[in-house]
């Protein structure tokens, strides 16, 4: 069980250090591919890195209505909670 | 035919990580030898190598340019930026002119054995990430290059043993004396880490001379008992010598000749016929004679069989006119699918500074390379041609021929 403020925590550190977005721009509206630029090789590698830190594999379905960061965080909590 | 001239060379190896720190250990015959003690606990039966550290790119280079390039590519995009910066090219240039890229390079085990293990442990392959496939082909270095430099032209790498190096550099040549190209970025990588040997030691050819690291790779002495791995990666930039004149390009050297063969037998076992005639193609092409060689960079790995059929072909080749010749793999091990072309990068600093680098740890000579004139020590010469050979397994051989640009 993680807190939201614990998963914003671990996805902001990974997204900063490992996919390397500059900080300013992890908003909650930002999107995905437009705002923050994660295109499907990004993508890949997010689904190691979630399994790494969250211990769940993503299945590329399981985002068709993932589109902005805070939707990103509603997943993770979602997956992990239930 | 057009002329090919050497307008920018670059460099990352044991022994500098740059054009100015490598000349200055190749004068003062420094080697790069060292002991991987990952070596030793994976099992290897020779833990010598040279010792290249990784280049720190993060920061850089972007993290979708860098997730895609091995480590030997990492290697080469620092040799290739010192490259392009000495021929006086820019991202302007790259944008307004078509070059191609023509690199050596003959495996990338690291990330193929890493995403073997994710498998293996995961059972899921969506595990292994996105940078894997491109790491994990022999054409890393040139995927990830002519994508960070934006390049349009020719976009080729050439596995060919411990000789893709020296193709690649002649396969360049060919495209710019051909007129299909102005300009092209050759050169040759090799990794270095500790997954990347371990089949060849299995062959039992590497040195184990292990208590005296930088004694163990002896090109030609007698006493040698095998040759040492080693890594990196060299840059050459070709260029059509009326489009380096042009652009007031400053011109190193000049390609002055290409030669090469194939043995046509035994997987391992060089040849000596098969080398010579790689060598007379070279000085065919270049319309210079033996007498016009100033310097040779002999292959030799410090193997017994290849230093011996390599020295036999350069006695009947060269044994009136007696040049002097060394081994730089004395000082850098063998750079395998880089050395073709970081020993142009060496001997053409040999030739920019007027002096031939020693083939160190050269104390006995065998009844093959007694009769050659072997440099022990480093000699001040000026050097307006040299000869550079590379064979490798499969029996595929190299040789170039450099001249000064007067």
């Amino acid at each position: 069980m993680k807190t939201r403020d614990e998963i914003i925590g671990t996805v902001t550190d990974f997204l900063i250090e490992e996919i390397e977005i500059a900080p300013e721009m992890l908003k909650d509206d930002a999107l995905l591919k437009d705002d923050l630029g994660i295109d499907s090789l990004d993508f890949v590698d997010i689904v190691v890195i979630v399994e790494r830190n969250f211990g769940f594999k993503i299945k590329p379905e399981d985002m068709a209505n993932v589109r902005t960061l805070g939707q990103f965080y509603d997943f993770i909590e979602r997956r992990l909670n239930n | 035919m057009r002329r090919v001239a050497i307008t920018g060379m670059g460099i990352y190896s044991c022994i500098g990580g740059n054009l100015e720190e490598v000349a200055q250990s190749l004068y003062a015959g420094r080697s790069g030898i060292g002991i991987d003690p990952q070596r030793t606990d994976y099992g290897y039966r020779s833990p010598l190598t040279g010792i290249v550290a990784r280049p720190v790119l993060k920061g850089v280079l972007d993290r979708r340019l860098r997730t895609n390039l091995a480590e030997e590519g990492e290697f080469a995009y620092v040799a290739t930026m010192e490259a392009l910066h000495n021929a006086g090219i820019d991202p302007d240039f790259l944008r307004d002119h078509e070059v191609g890229i023509v690199y050596g390079n003959d495996s990338s085990a690291r990330a193929v054995i890493e995403a073997h293990t994710i498998a293996l442990e995961k059972r899921d392959t969506t595990l292994i990430g996105s940078g894997s496939i491109f790491q994990s082909m022999n054409s890393t270095v040139t995927m990830g290059l002519s994508t960070i430099f934006k390049l349009r032209g020719i976009n080729l790498t050439v596995s060919a043993a411990c000789a893709s190096g020296s193709h690649a550099i002649g396969l360049g040549t060919m495209l710019i004396r051909n007129g299909l190209q102005q300009m092209v970025i050759c050169g040759g990588a090799q990794e270095v880490n500790y997954l990347s040997m371990s089949s060849f030691d299995a062959l039992g050819t590497f040195s184990i001379r292990t208590d005296a690291p930088t004694r163990a790779s002896r090109p030609f002495d007698a006493k040698r008992d095998g040759l040492v791995p080693s890594g990196g990666a060299a840059t050459i930039i070709l260029e059509d010598y009326e489009h380096a004149i042009r652009r007031g390009a400053p011109i190193i050297a000049e390609v002055a000749g290409y030669g090469f063969s194939s043995n046509g037998g035994n997987i391992s076992q060089p040849s000596d016929v098969g080398s010579q005639i790689a060598m007379e193609r070279a000085l065919a092409e270049s319309g210079l004679s033996t007498a016009n060689i100033d310097y040779i960079n002999a292959h030799a790995t410090s193997t017994p069989q290849g230093d011996a059929f390599e020295a036999i072909a350069l006695d009947r080749l060269f044994g009136s006119v007696r040049p002097p010749i060394s081994s730089t793999k004395s000082m850098t091990g063998h750079e395998c699918w880089m050395a073709g072309a970081s020993e142009i990068v060496y001997s053409t600093l040999m030739m920019q500074r007027s002096f031939v680098a020693p083939n160190i740890n050269f104390e006995t000579p065998d009844e093959h390379s007694a009769k050659l004139n072997i440099a022990s020590q480093t000699i001040e010469k000026r050097i307006d041609a040299y000869l550079s050979n590379s064979f490798g397994f499969g029996g595929t051989n190299s040789a170039l021929v450099i001249k000064k640009h007067e």
